[in-house]
């Protein structure tokens, strides 16, 4: 049998969901492939009054913040050591090191001159949010990227690799933090620019402090929702006694954003809050059924054991956040009067495809490496004696000895 | 960026007296003709009023808005010049990476269309909506009004002030200032008691003085603030931050292994205790 006849039999194996993730990924990358031919304009319903459209808010402003799981695990299981929570960490590496690669491809294709991408490391201008966020998601994709290499060192044996790895594991898991710190709250400052034209509900300066808090509560939220879909789906190990211990953590920091920004919105917002009714509405759908609801859910005892209530909370906190994000990226930036903006079909197509893939290459990866089956404590991480150091040296000390 | 020490006083500054403006459009014409821009496909009332093209766009750069309204029981008509203001402090120049947009000395804000990646964060931050995006292209880039640079370094006036009649004077922003003064003084029945591009964004090279309310006419309501200092604001704190949580996960992280190290320590150690109590009371 040729190789791809092998190919097309696994394929042919595969269970109906992940065919359809497929197809929905090349019909996402068909598209793309329209818009470099036929140009944004004509693709997508972007225009002069909104530069900005699906792309940058779900692809990048959302996106990222879903993808924060890598760092905040990491800070929990490997700078606070809480080293039973280990197993929970690869898979949120696979996420994150999905999630920041496909945000890449999402921004490659908004970028008007995608072949210039390059300048944003040529020509700096310390002054403006997106070098940040251009920096550090160049540096986390790579850190991610290098994490990542764990598991696949672990599948082929390379075992000088999987040793490095594992000694980095710590001081990545720090530089995570570094790095995720600025981004995700550099995100919220990209908006503080908008000065007249994002509505009072949501401008206010304290916006990056709020970007980079419901970052790190949805990215521990993230690791909940997944890890409870693949032990029902995927049919991997149940880690609710694991997840227990993050629910404990969650709602403070839940907490903590509500105080700062109901504090930003009392004694620091300008204008009138009350003046539109459907960003009102927007606003309270967001606070009362994305925070506020999730964070009573995760303060309550039956959530320690109760595995459906874990994801029900872990799904309203990502379901607050997607919708914040889009408030202040796209609904809460339109003004009254203006034609409102929706997503062209090829737009749309994309975004899916982009989701589509993530799911896809998320299966495929946990299928064909150990990305669950880790457990830290049984994994070999010793390096073998090829070269037969360690042997001679043993061999000329008992030479020594008898010498 | 946000510099005080800056003098604007010498950068070259529009005076855009519109009560002097008789909508003759000799500037939009002039623009497109300096810039060789291509003509749009135009329509009557296709945008807000009787202007046209319907909105500022990749190819115009500048363009004269119409204002019905009624003055003693006569349909009037009040004209407002839109172009790019060339902000002494750019919004523009400090959101774009890759710093394609600049605050030329002599006043203009120039773009450079060898640096742009096409992000869009400059037309996102323009309070005054100016930069445009070539939406016709595959691979688009940003066009905005160039206050035609090029003549300026030559000594020479910008296309549509040369050609306007009436309405535009063109000097130092001191000058102008002063002009735009003056004029309110002799004349306060004739004005709107404020100049529009003094302040506004942390003011501007294009100054504007009007008969109507300033909203009525369609000016935008702007902050007086220089807009870049809204994100360096938050944007100071970067490097600090950075090693600020670098640092602290450090110091944690290094707790908290020694306080697991310690705890194994005295468990081994409890451990040889109980074998040596053992083998002692064999």
């Amino acid at each position: 049998m040729t190789a791809a006849k092998l190919i097309m039999n696994e394929i042919n194996g595969y269970h109906r969901f992940i065919k359809l993730m497929m197809v929905l990924t090349g019909v996402g990358a068909l598209a793309s492939l329209v818009r470099f031919i036929f140009g944004l304009g004509v693709t997508t319903n972007l225009n002069d009054t909104y530069p900005w459209g699906l792309w940058i808010s779900f692809d990048v402003v959302t996106a990222v913040p879903l993808a924060a799981g890598a760092f905040t695990i990491g800070i929990v299981a490997h700078v606070f050591h809480i080293k039973k929570l280990e197993p929970l960490v690869r898979p949120a590496i696979v996420t994150g090191f999905l999630g920041y690669s496909l945000v890449c491809v999402g921004l490659l294709l908004d970028l008007g001159q995608p072949q210039r991408g390059i300048n944003v490391l040529r020509y700096w201008n310390i002054h403006s949010p997106m070098l940040e966020v251009s920096m550090c998601v160049m540096a986390y994709t790579t850190v991610l990227t290098l994490e990542f290499l764990h598991p696949v060192a672990e599948k082929f044996g390379w075992h000088l690799p999987l040793r490095l790895l594992r000694t980095l594991e710590l001081p990545f898991a720090i530089l995570a933090a570094m790095i995720s710190t600025l981004h995700q709250s550099t995100l919220g400052t990209f908006f503080l620019i908008a000065v007249d034209k994002l509505h009072n509900l949501w401008y206010n300066p304290l916006l990056p402090v709020q970007f980079w808090l419901s970052a790190m509560f949805t990215g521990l939220s993230i690791v909940i929702f997944e890890a409870s879909l693949v032990h029902k789906y995927m049919g991997q190990p149940d880690e609710s006694e694991l997840l227990a211990t993050l629910t404990k953590i969650i709602p403070w920091v839940m907490g903590v954003y509500l105080f700062v920004k109901f504090y930003a919105l009392a004694f620091l917002s300008h204008g009138p809050l009350f003046d539109r009714p459907v960003l009102l509405a927007l606003f309270l759908t967001e606070v009362i059924a994305g925070v506020i609801l999730p964070m009573g859910m995760f303060f309550t005892k039956r959530i320690k054991t109760d595995k459906k209530m874990q994801l029900r909370a872990a799904s309203l906190v990502i379901f607050g956040l997607i919708l914040n994000r889009f408030n202040v990226s796209m609904f809460g930036m339109e003004q009254p009067g203006q034609l409102i903006y929706a997503p062209s079909i090829v737009e749309s197509l994309v975004t899916i495809g982009i989701i589509a893939a993530h799911v896809l290459f998320f299966v495929l990866i946990a299928k064909y490496f150990p990305v669950f089956e880790h457990h830290p404590e049984a994994t070999d991480y010793t390096i073998p004696d090829h070269f037969h150091r360690i042997e001679a040296l043993t061999a000329g000390a008992r030479n020594e000895v008898r010498g | 960026m946000s510099n005080a020490t800056i003098d604007y006083g010498k950068n070259r500054t529009f005076l855009i007296d519109t009560t002097k403006c008789t909508g003759c459009r000799g500037c939009q014409v002039a623009c497109k003709q300096w810039n060789q821009l291509k003509a749009e496909n135009t329509h009557f009332f296709s945008g807000e009023g009787y202007q046209n093209p319907p909105a500022m766009s990749e190819y115009t750069f500048t363009r004269i808005k119409f204002k019905d309204y009624q003055k003693n029981g006569q349909n009037e008509f009040a004209f407002y010049k839109e172009m790019c203001m060339h902000c002494n402090d750019p919004a523009c120049a400090s959101v774009c990476p890759v710093g394609a947009f600049r605050k030329t000395a002599e006043g203009p804000v120039v773009y450079d269309d060898k640096r742009c990646i096409g992000c869009r964060f400059c037309m996102m931050a323009c309070p005054f909506g100016v930069p445009k995006y070539e939406w016709s292209k595959a691979f688009p880039l940003v066009k905005k009004c160039t206050g035609c640079y090029s003549r300026v370094k030559g000594g020479q006036k910008p296309a549509c002030a040369t050609a306007c009649p009436t309405a535009i004077s063109y000097g130092s922003r001191a000058d102008m200032v002063k002009e735009a003064e003056k004029r309110l003084k002799a004349k306060p029945e004739r004005y709107f008691p404020a100049i529009y591009g003094k302040e506004e964004a942390g003011g501007t090279s294009v100054l504007y003085l009007t008969h109507q309310p300033l909203d009525e006419l369609g000016f935008k309501p702007v902050t007086k603030r220089p807009l870049p200092s809204y994100t360096w604001q938050a944007l100071r704190f970067v490097p600090g931050i950075f090693l600020g949580v670098g640092g602290t996960l450090s110091l944690v992280s290094w707790f908290q292994h020694r306080k697991d190290r310690i705890r194994r320590e005295e468990e081994e150690h409890a451990a040889k205790k109980a074998d040596a109590n053992k083998e002692v009371s064999k």
